[in-house]
């Protein structure tokens, strides 16, 4: 061949500073989808700032005051607390349909153990929180070591702990007379306590507490590196060094556990303890993910879109009430506001703009 | 000479398709071994079988003579081998500096490190960028950008760089410059001659002859799921050695 060029050799006087460009205006939509592409939680915290607004500027003080927009975050409260831990199943494409059935039984365990059989609510409260971590755990045991779909083991935890729920507790409610006065622990995050007109509850900043813990622990620990990786490809994960056995077992109990603590804020939302309480919990707290921008495909989103999401839940279902509007207006707008959160999710994941 | 890295009568099944048919596999101390063989010879799951990405069904591996059982590529790199998988193995949302640590991430100093398990964001960032310039990467404009936003070959640049850096007694190189620029591509071969004068011995599975013939020191040919032959460089042309793996001539005897 005459043309033996050595075209190799050329790059040895290759350039050999990083690549820059000028930064050219990619105009408002164009730096807007960027932003959102970055910062995944920007959308529904725009569409809550939003609706507040909104709701603010058509009911006025009534809904505008310090007690009403606290009054949300109470009513958020327990769907929020399960949220947090669907939050972090969903970032590993999984699905936990047992939150809600973790958290009755978890606070059904809390009573019964302190009225039953005398144990000190420390003890009884310990106790819940020990078994709902132990069902998280053998929800991620069945699905990382036997590899089941996430969706069809939980589906059936949901049916086993709710029915065992009910077997144990013989369907008898705790009354909040009788828990004020033998085992006030059992309401503790129920606790209110008042800052000029606006009112908190301990399960309120235990949910903020929560919800900021999580927020960090995904993007500064390696353990929540790993909950994206483990999500977004389990087989690159695997191969790259993550133990994705061991991953999806701790996100199952961490999201048990959490679920028990929801379970323990019931108790205080509610007063008694009620194994019929909670029912739509899983279907709640998925449509606070979803609306809150995390994919259920797994491996994007943010915990803080969770939280949002619940609340603009809670404010549109505060403001319609309100409003005097009928309720099934708020299950329509919710609908509609998945749908559109889905497609908004499509429209950030283009990755160029 | 011992080898450092040895498998014999590797089988590995997938239902009824055999990948890998009582395999025998030598890598030496120090050298390049270059592996090549036709698309589905069994090449990838070969070193998936010594990399600890698959157990095979049957088998010994022997890693400086002692026997290993990887369940899990995590063993394989806890005992210094590094594997470019040919899929890559990354994390597309996550950060290039996030991938290259993963499993292995560096904490803070201290208590933000110690009690809040904080990651070490900067110095990670700059240990990666580091890498990706020793690699000639320099396209890469922004290390937290997410690997699935880089090119197909800038992901593989990524990859090499990460094995590069951390393998610490054999790395393995599955097409580690299918997807690469002949500037890239140069760098590819450049560092694994570096790694070479480190001491570290390499496997290079690679379609590009050229390549193989200029780098390595032998050259394993696989076939249909086993070892043909390996032979010299030096001692064979390109053509011959297309000619073994492709069953076009009979394979010299004396391996
Ligand atoms: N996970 C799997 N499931 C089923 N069959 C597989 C799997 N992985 C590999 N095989 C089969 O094993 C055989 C060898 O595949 P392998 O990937 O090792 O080939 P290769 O030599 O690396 O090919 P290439 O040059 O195309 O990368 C092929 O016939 C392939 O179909
Ligand atoms: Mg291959």
């Amino acid at each position: 061949m005459s043309q033996s060029d050595n075209y190799e050799s050329v790059v040895s006087s290759a350039k050999s500073e990083v690549a820059k460009f000028d930064d050219d205006d990619k105009g408002l939509v164009g730096r807007f989808h960027h932003a959102l592409h970055t910062t995944p939680a920007l959308v529904p915290l725009i569409v809550l700032l939003a609706a507040v607004a909104i709701f603010g500027l058509v009911l006025g003080s009534k809904f505008f005051s310090p007690f009403a927009l606290t009054l949300i975050l109470q009513q958020v409260q327990i769907v929020g607390i399960v949220a947090a831990a669907q939050s972090l199943v969903i970032l590993t494409a999984g699905i936990d349909l047992s939150v809600g059935a973790i958290a009755v039984i978890s606070s059904v365990i809390m009573g019964q153990f302190t009225f039953r059989y005398g144990l000190p609510p420390t003890v009884a409260v310990i106790c819940g929180l020990a078994v709902g971590t132990a069902i998280g755990a053998l929800n991620g045991f069945l699905i990382a070591r036997m590899k089941l779909p996430p969706f069809i083991v939980t589906l059936g935890m949901w049916q086993i702990v709710l029915a065992a729920n009910f077997l144990y507790s013989a369907n008898e409610t705790i009354r909040s007379q009788d828990i004020a006065e033998n085992a006030p622990l059992l309401q503790l995050l129920g606790a209110k306590f008042n800052i000029g007109g606006a009112v908190f509850t301990v399960g309120v900043v235990f949910l903020v507490v929560l919800v900021l813990v999580l927020a960090y622990v995904l993007k500064h620990t390696a353990w929540g590196r790993h909950v994206y990786a483990v999500g977004d490809d389990p087989e690159a994960a695997a191969l790259s060094g993550v133990n994705v056995n061991m991953m999806l077992i701790s996100v199952y109990a961490l999201a048990g556990l959490i679920c028990a603590f929801a379970g323990w804020a019931l108790i205080g939302r509610i007063g008694s303890v009620s194994p019929t309480s909670g029912q739509l919990l899983n279907i709640e707290s998925i449509t606070a993910v979803v609306i809150g921008g995390i994919s259920l495909f797994g491996g994007r989103g943010s915990i803080m879109g969770t939280f949002f999401g619940a609340l603009i839940v809670g404010v549109f279902t505060l403001g319609l009430r309100l409003a005097g509007a009928d309720a099934q207006w708020t299950f329509l707008l919710i609908g509609a506001l998945i749908i559109a959160a889905v497609a908004v999710d499509q429209w950030i994941r283009k990755v160029a703009a | 000479m011992e080898p450092i890295l040895k498998g014999r009568g590797l089988v590995k099944r997938y239902g009824k398709v055999t990948a890998l048919d009582n395999c025998d596999f030598d890598l030496y101390p120090g050298e390049i071994l270059a592996v090549i063989g036709d698309n589905g010879a069994g090449k990838s799951s070969l070193i998936k079988a010594v990399s600890g990405a698959v157990v095979p069904d049957a088998g010994t591996v022997t890693l400086e003579g002692k026997e290993v059982h990887f369940a899990s590529p995590i063993e394989a790199r806890e005992a210094g081998i590094e594997t470019v998988y040919q899929t890559l193995a990354m994390s597309p949302a996550l950060s290039i500096a996030d991938n290259m640590f993963m499993g292995r991430e560096l904490r803070k100093p201290g208590f933000r490190g110690k009690w809040l398990r904080q990651l070490d964001r900067p110095a990670m960032e700059k240990f990666a960028r580091d890498k990706l310039t020793e690699l000639g990467l320099m396209t890469i404009q922004n290390i937290n950008q997410a690997v699935e936003t880089l090119s197909g070959g800038q992901r593989q640049g990524v990859a090499v760089a990460r094995a590069a850096a951390f393998g610490s007694k054999v790395i393995i190189l599955d097409e580690p410059t299918a997807a690469l620029g002949v500037k890239e591509s140069r760098k590819v071969l450049e560092l694994i001659q570096d790694v070479k004068a480190r001491g570290i011995p390499i496997i290079l599975i690679s379609h590009n002859m050229p390549h193989v013939f200029e780098v390595a020191d032998r050259i394993h040919v696989h076939r249909l799921g086993k070892r043909l032959c390996v032979i010299d460089p030096k001692d064979y042309t390109m053509s011959d050695a297309v000619a073994f793996m492709t069953g076009a001539k009979e394979a010299p005897q004396a391996a």
